[in-house]
């Protein structure tokens, strides 16, 4: 097993998920075994726990330290390691700026912060291009921020100002950025699920029906635990599984719904073994550690691109603050607190780095200086925005400019003679 | 040929529900050259877009294999492939959101919902993630998107199918709503819907479906288009004593009722509504402000329908011109009933559009029927 990871991570050839071999079927009644395993050959059992085979990654410094004296970069290069290293910190800083904020009154509403789950975040989207297509729920800051929209335009929509991403419209539950390919932002549950599998659909059908070969975008759609006993879920499980469409589903299970114990509301709390039962890979793998995702990850957007269909990531992962800025918190275990807060991916990824000689602690500390900031300039600008003016109000429900049928001169657009010749344009 | 039709009409219907087609043989247009039912005007109208834009896609249940639950989309399936015209499993929230991605994408889907009572299943996404999202995207993401089905009372369906969602759905900013009545209507608006770069719920009636009407060269061509927004002062009724608005089969009842009025020496106007959102509100002023009383049709609940905002704009709007109270006709306030007489009773008829604009003349004794 440990053979497969002596190599730098460039010759890890990407695997098939699907293990042909009806022997090692787990249960009785299905066909396939689509249990994720990278690593193995299919003569070794299928473990049936939550365990993930990504080694951690202490266990994997020490095998090399034991097995060879140069300790290459076993998993990640110095400048994807920084650039991890920068979009966790941009994540971190910028969810305590908006508490801080919230606290001052500058942001109201809900706000949901992503404290804690930021190596999925990154993990996943640091492997994604501009054209590929992210989906979130309310949770959804890190996320716009991880794709590539400016902070200072996220910050300027959580202060309901004209210059935000959204224009001030949306807030933060409703992030959209067409440039970036984020489309929302959902506040309900579930709501971005479909919508991630339509946006995967687009990529498969302009592939197809519209002959566009160079289209091979990926859809990821992220949502939590409590969203995978929702019935659309499920819905899109099959039909992106029926389909084959290019997307992957990834849960952050955080173990909490609001209040909602996982546990408590799911009747079989292992989410990765619903892929399965739907026709494609689940795979488990540890929300807290930043490497061990984009290992996963990579296999999940690979396979997508390549277009073997679609996968269902279980992350376990963890948020430190409440569900929002409003939840009291009172229900969590303290010592479970703790337990999680010690997985911390910030310092866990620091000290892999310093670890590693990946970099120093002063390299370290200049990208932590600059997040701050980053994230400050991106108050100073959101309190000097302006706020949306009146006219603003009726704007953007439709994309007809004047909207009903009217037409740029003001008048019905049917009474343009060229109208029903169908030359008219909207 | 009316024999004809009152054949096609009548397959399975029971005689209490039997329509009587509106194109009379006496009438003459002036351009009528063939006559089309409400089906194929939408088969046509589907595959003239389908062809025109490879960006236009089907999706639905049994639009595909099953040729259309209505056979609307017959033919569809053969002429351009299982990657437009797609047979989705019975997941409404699940398709509606896959198609409203898709649209996010700049594809054009065209959603059916096999009754507007399944999309009750997904009307999450048709408001939270087609209507609101231009603008919570701040006109960065626009949703061209088409749902449409069959909407209200069929016969003898029970209370779960005969929902009528017009006055749902229009109160939603966001939307357009549109519900035709004749081939025409049929033709133009879906085309126009197809082509709007924003979320159209296109509300068709099953009952419709078989009827003929008159459709002159102009219609058929491919590039025909109907203005959303504007609504049709009938042509063969215009009228000087009283506005009646309808929209879907209401339209062909109450031009029945205008022919009974006028032997009465009343003359009726008739305004075919064809756009619920945005509602019409200049032309259905300007004519009440003509005839100076109002009766509304519609098939919905009565509460907070159709008729109860033209009835609010015309209060707000020509409240002067008004000579008596407005009348609401509307469906019965209780849930479809099954019994054929009953059901009967709970949809406006004909006779019902007669007494009202003869209460709003002043020309009958009031409310016979309170119940």
């Amino acid at each position: 097993m440990s053979s497969t990871f002596s190599s730098s991570i460039n010759t890890i050839t990407p695997r098939s998920f699907t293990n042909n071999n009806p022997s090692l079927t787990p249960f009785l009644g299905s066909a396939r075994n689509l249990r994720f395993n990278p690593l193995t050959n299919s003569t070794l059992p299928i473990p049936r726990l939550r365990q993930s085979n990504i080694f951690a990654v202490s266990d994997v410094k020490q095998k090399h330290l034991n097995s060879s004296p140069s300790v290459g970069n076993l998993l990640i290069t110095k400048e994807e390691a920084l650039e991890l290293y920068e979009d966790m910190v941009l994540g971190r800083t910028f969810e305590d700026m908006c508490a801080q904020m919230y606290y001052r009154g500058k942001m109201f509403g809900f706000v949901h912060l992503y404290n804690g789950q930021e190596a999925v975040s990154t993990g996943f989207i640091k492997l994604l291009t501009k054209k590929d297509t992210v989906v979130s729920t309310y949770r959804d800051h890190v996320h716009a921020l991880s794709k590539g929209v400016p902070a200072r335009e996220v910050m300027s929509e959580l202060f309901g100002r004209t210059t935000g991403c959204v224009r001030g419209q949306g807030g933060s539950m409703h992030m959209f950025s067409k440039e970036h390919n984020l489309i929302g932002g959902f506040a309900f549950i579930g709501e971005g699920i479909p919508v991630a599998t339509g946006a995967a659909f687009t990529s498969k059908y302009k592939r197809e029906a519209l002959k566009q070969t160079n289209c091979d975008a990926v859809t990821v759609a992220f949502f939590g635990d409590g969203t995978c006993n929702n019935g659309q879920f499920y819905e899109c499980l099959n039909m992106a599984a029926l389909w084959k469409l290019p997307i992957v589903f990834v849960v952050e299970n955080n173990l909490w719904a609001i209040g909602m114990s996982h546990l408590r509301a799911t009747s079989d709390p292992e989410i990765w073994k619903k892929g399965p039962a739907f026709g494609m890979p689940g795979v488990h793998v540890d929300g807290m550690d930043v490497l061990k995702v984009r290992e996963v990850a990579k296999e999940a957007i690979e396979r997508a691109r390549r277009g073997d269909g679609p996968t269902l990531v279980e992350c376990e992962t963890y948020r430190f603050r409440g569900h929002s800025l409003a939840d009291p918190d009172e229900l969590r275990d303290p010592s479970e607190k703790a337990h999680y807060a010690a997985r911390d991916p910030l310092t866990a990824l620091k000290k892999y780095m310093i670890e590693s000689k990946l970099a120093s602690e002063a390299e370290l500390k200049a990208i932590e200086k600059k997040i701050d900031e980053l994230v400050e300039d991106s108050v100073e600008f959101a309190d000097a925005s302006p706020h949306p003016p009146r006219s603003q109000l009726l704007e953007n429900v439709f994309a007809d400019p004047k909207g009903f049928g009217i037409g740029p001169d003001g008048k019905y657009r049917c009474e343009d003679p060229k109208f029903t010749e169908g030359t008219a344009h909207v | 040929m009316l024999g004809i039709i009152r054949q096609k009409m009548t397959a399975g219907l029971s005689p209490a529900m039997r329509i009587r087609p509106v194109a009379s043989a006496l009438r003459s247009y002036s351009s009528a050259a063939k006559e089309i039912n409400v089906r194929e005007a939408l088969n046509s109208a589907l595959d003239e877009e389908m062809s025109a834009d490879p960006k236009v896609f089907l999706m639905g249940e049994e639009v595909g294999e099953y040729q259309g639950a209505y056979k609307i989309s017959k033919g569809l399936l053969d002429k351009y492939g299982p990657e437009r015209v797609l047979d989705t499993p019975i997941t409404e929230a699940g398709f509606t959101g896959i198609g409203v991605g898709a649209a996010y994408y700049g594809l054009k889907p065209v959603v059916e919902f096999m009754t507007f009572n399944f999309a009750m299943q997904a009307i999450d996404h048709i408001i939270n993630s087609a209507a609101k999202s231009n603008y919570m995207s701040a006109g960065q993401i626009n949703v061209p998107i088409v749902f449409r089905g069959p909407n209200g009372a069929a016969a003898g369906v029970g209370a779960q199918h005969s929902h009528c969602y017009a006055a749902w759905y229009a109160s939603c900013p966001g939307l357009k709503v549109l519900s035709p009545y004749s081939s025409e209507d049929a033709r133009g608006l879906l085309k126009a819907a197809i082509r709007d770069p924003d979320p159209v719920v296109f509300l068709e009636n099953e009952l419709l479906y078989g009827e003929s009407f008159p459709v002159s060269a102009e219609v058929l061509d491919s590039s025909f288009c109907l203005p959303i927004g504007k609504a049709k002062v009938m042509i063969e009724r215009e009228g000087k004593d009283v506005t009646i608005t309808a929209f879907s089969k209401m339209v062909g009842f109450s031009l029945k009722a205008a022919e009974i009025l006028a032997k009465e020496g009343i003359s009726a106007e008739v305004i075919n509504l064809r756009s619920i959102r945005p509602l019409d509100r200049a032309t259905i002023n300007a004519s009440v402000r003509k005839t100076n009383r109002l009766v509304t049709v519609e098939e919905g609940f009565p509460q907070h329908g159709v008729g109860a905002e033209i009835c609010a704009s015309v209060i707000e709007e020509s409240f002067g011109y008004l000579d008596a109270a407005v009348e609401r006709i509307a469906g019965a306030d209780v849930p479809m009933p099954y019994a054929a007489n009953l059901e009967r009773m709970a949809v406006p008829q004909v006779e019902d559009i007669v007494r009202a604009a003869k209460r709003a003349c002043y020309r009958s004794v009031p409310m016979a029927a309170v119940a």
